[in-house]
């Protein structure tokens, strides 16, 4: 057993890393804010960089790597909050024509959850095709067939969202036990994301707290500050060991129970991106309150992707059924 | 990153639980919490059982007697000491995670051979003289002066938190031997046999009524000078060799025996009522559950990272400071679940109406103490904000 990313790991997520660093710093936001998060030529690139056909067999024409791998580029593009339907056109690869290699840009919504209605989707615009995860199976919606709205006050600038009054059947592409796998890989994926949200949130506030001075000290020599920090690392560190073990538990099932430690990662880390979200705007005080410094933006993501494939709430039900579902046994 | 064990990791773990399954069951139960010579008995003879099995001192090296397991298969062992709900360390915790590992790395080679097989066999136990009343969270503020005398040191001086005084036979000890030098230049390490005279020994009652603190004093105690470890005030550096053993795996079979716990509270909830419904009808206790448990699988995995990111260096890095915040925290929130569960049966600490009381009441008192003890949640924040994080550290005031 070794838990540790390994080297071609290490390199793939520092190839992210850098690319993300290259294309979306923090002055793109606001031009990214003008185009309502989406950038075609940003996709490209991404899908060039293999982040949609990660998993894809290499047969099939992807890179052919797992579950952690993919945990780990998401994090990256979390860190940067870059935006987009990614983890739907990740899923996707394989069932859409083209969603790998980035040329059809898919999005989708997720009705086996608790919270179904109202139908509220994604980046609505910019999709060629709709995914949507039934009880009974996996459907494609062509998404101009959908009827709906653009919701003026997006929460997250950088993710617009259509509110759908009537949502077409669309054709069954894949049966039930497919739209169950997709909904557990989907929530494994975005707590990679969370994990990412969470770190970005910590690096902003740290900054934030070893240059920023009151009472002629810096504020995080303030240990009131300073532990406030200490509480985010703990936050993202559990977010982190979380996610990893969603990840590396997909790619070993024989090992341990892979519901359980999903629901965990999708716990861990959307706790972790909400409250270091939320204490990055409490360590930047005044300024933290605007729309100027970034924190509000990681603090924002971090709600939309909770509400991606299952919230804490409803992963914790899940884990106590798991529970008891040993108990019995 | 993969969480796959080897065929001879997978191996490890076969023989041991084989061997844990055979051992325990006819181990017998523990003694009474107030019996010390019965708990030393007990302690030191599983310590002895493990030794002639060949799994005690499982980080140590084999030419001091231990397993030198590697960093896996230790985990392995926590696991698999929990699962077969195996007798913990015990009145040996001193001497194996602390005394022994520092003779082992300090220790003159006479040292060596006096004490380390005998710590690792349980036929030696140790206490801690660490702390003092003066000196908490600011141990290297410790006062005990030591004042050579001839080829003695003699010793004065109030220690507080001595974990097994009671039944000890050493006493690693912490002494002040210049008191002109800055405060950690001038400290020393040494070996106390606990039979000296001059040593008084006070038990001081936990919030839990028993518990193995004890306050010693020390009046005018005289320490042969071959008793001392590394070189004389240099024991602030040989201290910190011991904090860092401490600080790796000493809570690991307690995380995973958190998890039976969370089992245990599942159990209970499906047999109290509440308001007439059993508590696990509650959807809201049930999220509450569901929600610990998950942070308890992500605990693990952390525990899981932080060792095999230490693979290579050997030691738990600071990054053992998050795991241990971490787990303070949410054993605390676990097992204050076992109390609000309880409702008013916990105004008892003896069982009542067939609930655990006793049990859950203690496990709850017992948590307090996990924030405070091996460097305080506080002082675990500092570190990471400090060391991690690189922020400034707090100016320290001008001495009045």
């Amino acid at each position: 057993m070794d838990f540790q990313p390994t080297e071609d790991q290490k390199a793939l997520r520092d190839g992210i890393r850098s690319f993300c660093e290259g294309q979306v710093p923090n002055e793109r936001y606001p031009e990214l804010e003008k185009t309502k998060g989406f950038d075609r030529a940003l996709w490209s690139e991404l899908a060039e960089m293999g982040i949609f056909s990660l998993r894809l067999p290499e047969s099939e024409g992807g890179v052919g790597l797992g579950y952690a791998d993919s945990v780990l580029v998401f994090e990256e593009l979390g860190r940067r909050l870059v935006p987009g339907p990614l983890v739907w056109s990740q899923l996707a690869a394989g069932l859409v024509k083209g969603a790998a290699e980035g040329t059809t840009v898919v999005g989708g919504l997720d009705l086996i959850g608790a919270h179904r209605e109202p139908y509220l989707v994604e980046h609505l615009e910019s999709l060629d095709a709709l995914l949507v995860l039934r009880k009974d199976g996996v459907y494609h919606v062509d998404p101009r067939q959908l009827k709906g709205e653009i919701v003026e006050f997006p929460l997250d600038p950088l993710t617009p969202v259509h509110h759908v009054a009537t949502l077409p059947q669309g054709e069954k592409i894949a049966d039930a036990a497919r739209a169950k796998r997709l909904r557990l890989e989907g929530a494994a994926l975005v707590a990679g994301q969370q994990l990412g949200v969470a770190e970005g949130a910590l690096t902003l506030a740290n900054d934030y707290a070893k240059g920023r001075e009151q009472f002629g000290r810096t504020i995080g020599s303030f240990q009131a500050v300073k532990h406030m920090l200490a509480e985010m690392f703990v936050r993202q560190e559990a977010a982190r060991a979380g996610a990893y073990n969603g990840g590396a538990t997909l790619d070993a099932p024989e090992v341990a129970d892979v519901e359980r430690a999903v629901a965990a990662a999708k716990i861990t880390a959307g706790e972790a991106a909400i409250r270091n979200g939320r204490a990055c705007i409490q360590v930047h005080g005044g300024m933290g309150f605007t729309w100027e410094v970034l924190a509000h933006y990681f603090f924002k993501r971090a709600w939309v992707l909770e509400n991606l494939f299952g919230t804490q709430d409803e992963h914790a039900e899940r884990i106590a059924e798991l529970l008891e579902a040993q108990l019995e046994a | 990153m993969d969480l796959r064990y080897t065929p001879e990791e997978q191996k490890f773990r076969r023989e041991l639980a084989s061997w844990l399954a055979s051992e325990v069951p006819t181990y017998g139960t523990p003694p009474s919490v107030h019996d010390w010579p019965a708990r030393r008995i007990y302690d030191t003879g599983w310590q002895k059982k493990l030794f002639d099995a060949g799994y005690a001192g499982i980080n140590w090296p084999k030419e001091f007697g231990g397993r030198d397991a590697t960093l896996i298969e230790q985990l392995i062992y926590f696991e698999e000491i929990a699962k077969a709900n195996a007798p913990y360390v015990g009145c040996n915790f001193v001497g194996v995670l602390h005394g022994g590992p520092t003779i082992m790395a300090e220790g003159t080679p006479a040292q060596k051979t006096k004490h380390i097989r005998n710590i690792i066999s349980g036929a030696e136990v140790w206490c801690q003289g660490f702390s003092e009343p003066v000196a908490g969270s600011d141990l290297a503020g410790l006062q005990t002066k030591a004042v050579r005398d001839g080829d003695h040191y003699v010793v004065t001086g109030h220690k507080i938190w001595t974990t097994f005084a009671q039944i000890a036979d050493y006493c690693e000890l912490l002494v002040r031997t210049d008191p002109t030098a800055p405060k950690h230049k001038g400290i020393s390490w040494l070996i106390m046999p606990m039979n000296l005279p001059g040593i008084d020994i006070r038990p001081l009652p936990t919030l839990e009524g028993e518990g193995e603190f004890s306050e010693v004093f020390l009046e005018n105690v005289r320490i042969p000078v071959e008793n001392l470890v590394g070189k004389e005030n240099d024991g602030w550096r040989v201290t910190n060799v011991t904090l860092r053993f401490e600080r790796g795996t000493a809570f690991a079979s307690e995380m995973i025996n958190l998890q039976a716990f969370v089992r245990g509270l599942v159990k209970l909830a499906q047999k109290v009522t509440s308001d007439g419904a059993s508590a696990w009808e509650d959807k809201a206790l049930r999220r509450e559950l569901g929600h610990l448990s998950g942070e308890l699988e992500s605990l693990w995995a952390m525990v899981k990272l932080s060792v095999c990111e230490a693979k290579e260096s050997g030691v738990p890095g600071v990054g053992a400071s998050a795991v241990k915040l971490y787990y303070s925290e949410l054993y605390q929130k676990i097992t204050e679940l076992g109390l609000r569960l309880l409702g008013r049966a916990g105004l008892s600490r003896s069982d009542v109406a067939g609930l655990p009381a006793q049990y859950l009441l203690n496990r709850h008192l017992n948590s307090l103490s996990i924030s405070i003890a091996a460097g305080t949640s506080q002082i675990q924040k500092n570190i990471i904000g400090e060391r991690i994080l690189g922020q400034a550290k707090d100016p320290v005031p001008a001495r009045a």
